[in-house]
């Protein structure tokens, strides 16, 4: 019975300190959420909320990620004639109690050359570069034509 | 004497109007006052002309698509952002529909031919609405049917030997006849993007 409760103890512990931060409290990543791919040929994608909830700015300057060899955070743009285009978004500063939206047709986390497919169900870590510290954060991968982490 | 002041201011009225013609031309046309360039509207399918092979290995081109309302859209299966998720908001428009969706035809069209052949387009679509078909073909027959939309795709190199691609990323919506009638753009919703379909159907409100 003890057993029982350290077990449901150290899961429900291991559980939140996958959601939690490692390095800086200010900064909350709200609904990480990738997409599927099919084989590792082409990019993923990664999307999320990052709130500055501390009291001096921060500058997301980096990503990394074990399953790609490459990440970064790319833009999306949309010009008056409709045309699309995707470019890499250096350094982004977030104020203290601003947020950045990584999320479909803007921001995103661009993973490129990935190791092995992004299956759905499954879940990666991604380290968060700040220019003072870093945030890993665990990402669930929806499926291939999901929307967003409310579905 | 006065001869000369009249031909004189005669011609300083001419030039301050010619000026004033100018800065409104400007204005109209180039200037802060000019509409959006939106660019040339797609031609009918009638009028174009192009040979693709859809996602089953089926020939074909714009005249499959008349008889029956469209809805077009171009890209490529190695976007990772934008293309999946106008073909998610695409199948979730295709959803409301209900039956209807089984009356029109739906094309998702690669502008990246060399690396989506027509299996690559096959497992592609598989992952979102049934109804969607997948053409592609050669570089040629995507140029042509590229030029009669009025869509415009660009190459882009990529770092480490990859490239992406630049391209039009609005939705066409095309009557029965063939006939270009409007474009849903990137992001509207779904409130927005249903009525519009419906409208080419010549339905306002979904029964």
């Amino acid at each position: 019975m003890k057993n029982t409760f350290r077990t449901i103890a150290t899961m429900l512990v291991l559980s939140l300190s996958s959601a939690a931060l490692a390095g800086s409290n200010d900064i909350i990543v709200e609904k990480p959420w990738s997409r599927a791919t099919i084989g590792t040929a082409r990019p993923g994608v990664a999307y999320m909320i990052i709130r500055n909830d501390g009291s001096t700015p921060v500058t997301l300057s980096a990503l990394r990620t074990e399953g790609a060899r490459m990440a970064q955070i790319h833009q999306t743009s949309t010009n008056e004639q409709g045309v699309s285009s995707m470019a890499p978004a250096g350094d982004i500063v977030i104020q203290p109690g601003a947020f950045v939206a990584l999320e479909p047709g803007g921001l995103h986390a661009m993973l490129m050359n990935l190791q092995q497919p992004l299956a759905e169900g499954s879940s990666f870590s991604l380290v968060l570069g700040f220019k003072d510290g870093e945030v890993s954060i665990d990402v669930p991968v929806l499926g291939f034509a999901a929307r967003g982490p409310e579905e | 004497m006065t001869r000369r002041r009249y031909v004189l201011s005669a011609l300083l009225v001419g030039i301050v109007a010619l000026a004033l013609l100018l800065a409104v031309g400007w204005w109209q046309v180039d200037g802060p006052g000019a509409e959006p360039e939106t660019g040339p509207l797609p031609l009918a399918f009638s009028e174009m002309e192009f040979s693709l092979t859809d996602h089953e290995g089926n020939p074909v081109g714009p005249a499959a698509l008349i008889g029956r309302p469209s809805m077009v859209f171009f890209g490529f299966t190695y976007c990772p952002d934008i293309c999946p998720t106008t073909l998610a908001d695409i199948s979730g428009w295709l959803d409301a529909l209900g039956a209807d969706a089984d009356s029109m035809n739906t094309v998702f069209i690669t502008v990246d031919p060399a690396r989506d052949t027509a299996a690559t387009m096959a497992e592609y679509v598989s992952y979102f609405h049934p109804t969607i078909r997948g053409w592609t073909g050669s570089e040629t027959e995507i140029a042509k049917a590229t030029a009669g939309f009025r869509v415009t795709y660009e190459r882009v190199p990529t770092e480490g030997n990859g490239y992406t691609m630049n391209h039009t990323a609005s939705v066409f919506l095309f009557d029965a006849t063939g006939r270009f009638v409007s474009t849903i753009d990137y992001h509207e919703p779904r409130d927005v993007a249903v009525p519009k379909i419906l409208g080419v159907f010549g339905k306002q409100n979904g029964a």
